[in-house]
Parts: C-alpha cells; structure tokens; sequence
C-alpha cells in the first residue's frame, strides 16, 4: 500500500483543522502506517482508496478514527492521574511505615517508552515519608526498541506535553536541542530489562508494588490468569498492584483482592493466600 | 464555566475554543493581552475560570498579561495556562515565576490540552469526544 498526493493533502488538511498538528511534506510514511490498519477495517484494497471514501461520506466517527490514529500515540505520564495519586497518597506512606530497610522495589511490567516508571519515581520523590529512601525500579517490555527509547531517556516536544506538569517538566528534564532529556538522577535509578509477560519469569525478587497496567486486555483468560499467579510469586506479601481502569482480577485470579484507595484501587493477595503462592 | 483565550492567530483562538466547548467550557476571545485585560474588566462580575494565553502577541505580550493579572486580588481566581511556541526551559521558568499555573507548548494535541485542564482540576465533561 502507498499514499497518494491527493490523499496526503486530505488527511493533511483534515488533522490540522481538527487538531493543531501539522503533517508535513514527508510525512507520508506515517500517514500511510497509520491508517493501514483503518483501511483494512473498513475492507479498502489500498489507503489511497479509504481516503477517497472518506472524502466522499465524510462519517463524522470514521474522520474521527483517522485524527486519532494520526495524533494520539505519545503514551501520557502520569496516566490516568489517580493511580499516582494514590502511590503518593496511601501506597507509598503504608511501606515507609512497614518496611525497616528505608528501601522499596517497584516493577513497571510493560513500561513501553518509559513513562510509567519515571512518573513512578517522580512521585516517589514527591512523597515525604519516602525522604531519603531508595526505590528500585525494574522496568520490563517486550520491545527492545522500547526499552532502548526509555533507557536514553530523551522525549519530543509532542511526548512532554502529555500529562506532565509544568513544574515537573523544568525540575527533572533539561532541553536537548529539539528534544527533552529527563534528568540521570532518574534514569540512573531504573534497571531496563527485556521480559516476555507470557513466559516464565526470570528471578526477579519480590516486589512492593508491581504497575501491570493496560496489558492483560490483550491476553485471553488461561493468559491472564497465568500472568496474575506468576505475578502473586514476585509480589512482596502485603504488595499493591496496579492494573488499568478496565481490568481486574475477579473471576480471573480471586486469589487477589480489590483494595479502594483515594480514588482508584488496588490490588493485593488475600490474607489467607499469602503463605501458600503455589 | 467560562474560559478566555487570548491569542492573536485567529485559527489558533478556534482550535484551542472547539477543545475547550467540548470540554464544557463557554468561550471568550482576545488578540492580545491589553484587549484581553478588558475583556475581564468587562466581566468583572462574571470572570472566566480559565485563561489560555499566547506568548507573543502584538501591542500586549502574553507574559506581561499573566503579570497584569496576578497584580489584581480580584482576578486571583484566573487559572492561567501559558499556550505557545516558546520551548526553552527558561521561558517556562519565566511564565511560572511570574504566575501562570500552567504551560503548554506548540503543537499540541486535543488529548494534550485536556489533560492539562485535568492537572489544573478542570476536569472536562466530554473527554471521550475530543481529538
């Protein structure tokens, strides 16, 4: 498949009216990579045939579906707000209370471009029960293109904008040229690792809290399920885990118990679960 | 909830207002910062809660606006987001220094601009629908 000039100008002048993102002259690759998959979908032998279509019908949720394809992919920090929140507010001040070694492990299970685990220190540092303690960061995905983006540490313009204070920005990332590098204080503190969630885990230790956030949506139930026992064994006992908003564990692993805390919940093992993690 | 945008590109004052509109928000517009000044002083019973405001700007820059407003106790309320091309780490330093809440480079996406209404508690109404 390939994109023509006059379907590049239409998607071109379609997100830019519906978004401040301008598509360049070269863009072309991206164009057409990101809307493959919609041109297929819709059963269109080529983009160039999909754009057409579109042009004419001008479906108000298929434009819609194109803008997003073509403007959403820069992964937010602090995604979805709450769960930071309630790091700083209740998960993190439980440990410091609990843990005699002024040490606590966080795994991010699927950290993508490195966002989550940053954040996950951020607010760490933003927690003052945490003063002066160490957090060990295990950051793990599939990608090792991903891994190799988050372990340089270096985000565009478009990427910093998403979800990231302002204050935060300035405090812990320096310009580099068009770029913004996060600051090595930060990167130092995190251990990047290739892990495939489907097969067994390496020795990883245990775990305070683990971020398995948006990932087990893609897995089928045997999956899932495997996923969340392996995941019980490199938990700490009294551990938090974070998933998405749309998972649970309730019919999957009910070896887990939904905990609310501030506005999101939490997961940890049952009581009557944590001696006998098969 | 009202919201004032202050920039003097036209279609950036109508790109920044569908996303604010969708997010709940009624609008009012100004092509720089003195006229935005008056039109809070027109609707001083009935202030904006939010004020995205440009850098660069004829007649009144967005930076001498955000410092006019802090001057005033009864505009304390204004949530200011500095919207604009200025990248360098110390122009930002300079916007929060001289009181703006927030700050949000060009481009952007719609995705971007609510998630920084979101960080200021103006929490949107209809997220799902924006782009």
């Amino acid at each position: 498949m390939s994109i023509g000039h006059d379907a590049f100008t239409f998607v071109r002048e379609l997100v830019r009216a519906e978004s401040a993102i301008v598509l360049e002259p070269g863009k072309e690759y991206l164009v057409e990579s990101r809307l493959v998959p919609l041109a297929r979908q819709s059963g269109h032998a080529s983009v160039d045939a999909f754009v057409a279509d579109l042009a004419t019908r001008r479906n108000p949720s298929t434009l819609r579906l194109v803008v997003e394809a073509l403007t959403t992919n820069e992964t937010s920090w602090f995604r979805d707000t709450d769960p930071f929140t309630t790091l700083r507010q209740s998960v993190f001040p439980a440990l410091a209370k609990t843990r005699s070694k002024r040490e606590i492990r966080v795994w991010a299970a699927a950290c993508s471009s490195g966002q989550e685990p940053y954040s996950i220190l951020m607010t760490a540092q933003d927690t003052p029960e945490l003063s002066g303690w160490k957090v060990d960061m295990l950051a793990t995905d599939l990608s090792q293109e991903m891994l190799d983006r988050a372990r340089k540490g270096e985000y565009s313009q478009l990427e910093v904008n998403r979800g990231l204070p302002a204050t935060t920005l300035v405090r812990h990332f320096e310009r580099a040229g068009l770029a913004w590098r996060i600051s090595p204080a930060l990167t130092s503190q995190v251990q990047f690792r290739e892990l495939n969630l489907v097969r067994p885990f390496p020795p990883l230790g245990k775990f305070d809290v683990v971020f398995l956030r948006n990932v087990l949506i893609y897995f089928d139930l045997a999956t899932k399920r495997d996923i969340l026992r392996r995941v019980r064994q490199v938990m700490a006992p009294d551990g938090h885990l974070f998933l998405g908003a749309a998972e649970m564990t309730m019919g999957v692993d009910d070896a887990w118990e939904r905990v609310p805390a501030g506005r999101s919940s939490v997961y940890r093992i049952r009581e009557e679960q944590r001696t006998c993690v098969p | 909830m009202r919201a004032l945008i202050v920039d003097d590109s036209r279609a950036m004052r109508r790109i920044v207002g569908r996303i604010l509109v969708d997010a709940g928000f009624e609008i009012l517009e100004a092509g720089d910062g003195q006229e935005a000044l008056d039109v809070l002083a027109a609707h001083d019973g009935d202030l904006p809660v939010l004020a995205c405001v440009d850098w660069n700007m004829p007649v009144m820059d967005g930076l001498t606006f955000i410092t006019e407003v802090r001057k005033r106790a009864a505009w304390r309320a204004i949530t200011l987001m500095m919207v604009t091309t200025e990248s360098e780490q110390d122009r930002i330093v300079r916007a929060l220094a001289a009181g703006a809440h927030e700050y949000l480079i060009k481009p952007f996406t719609g995705d971007a601009l609510v998630e920084k209404l979101d960080l200021l508690g103006l929490t949107p109404t209809t997220v799902g629908d924006l782009v």
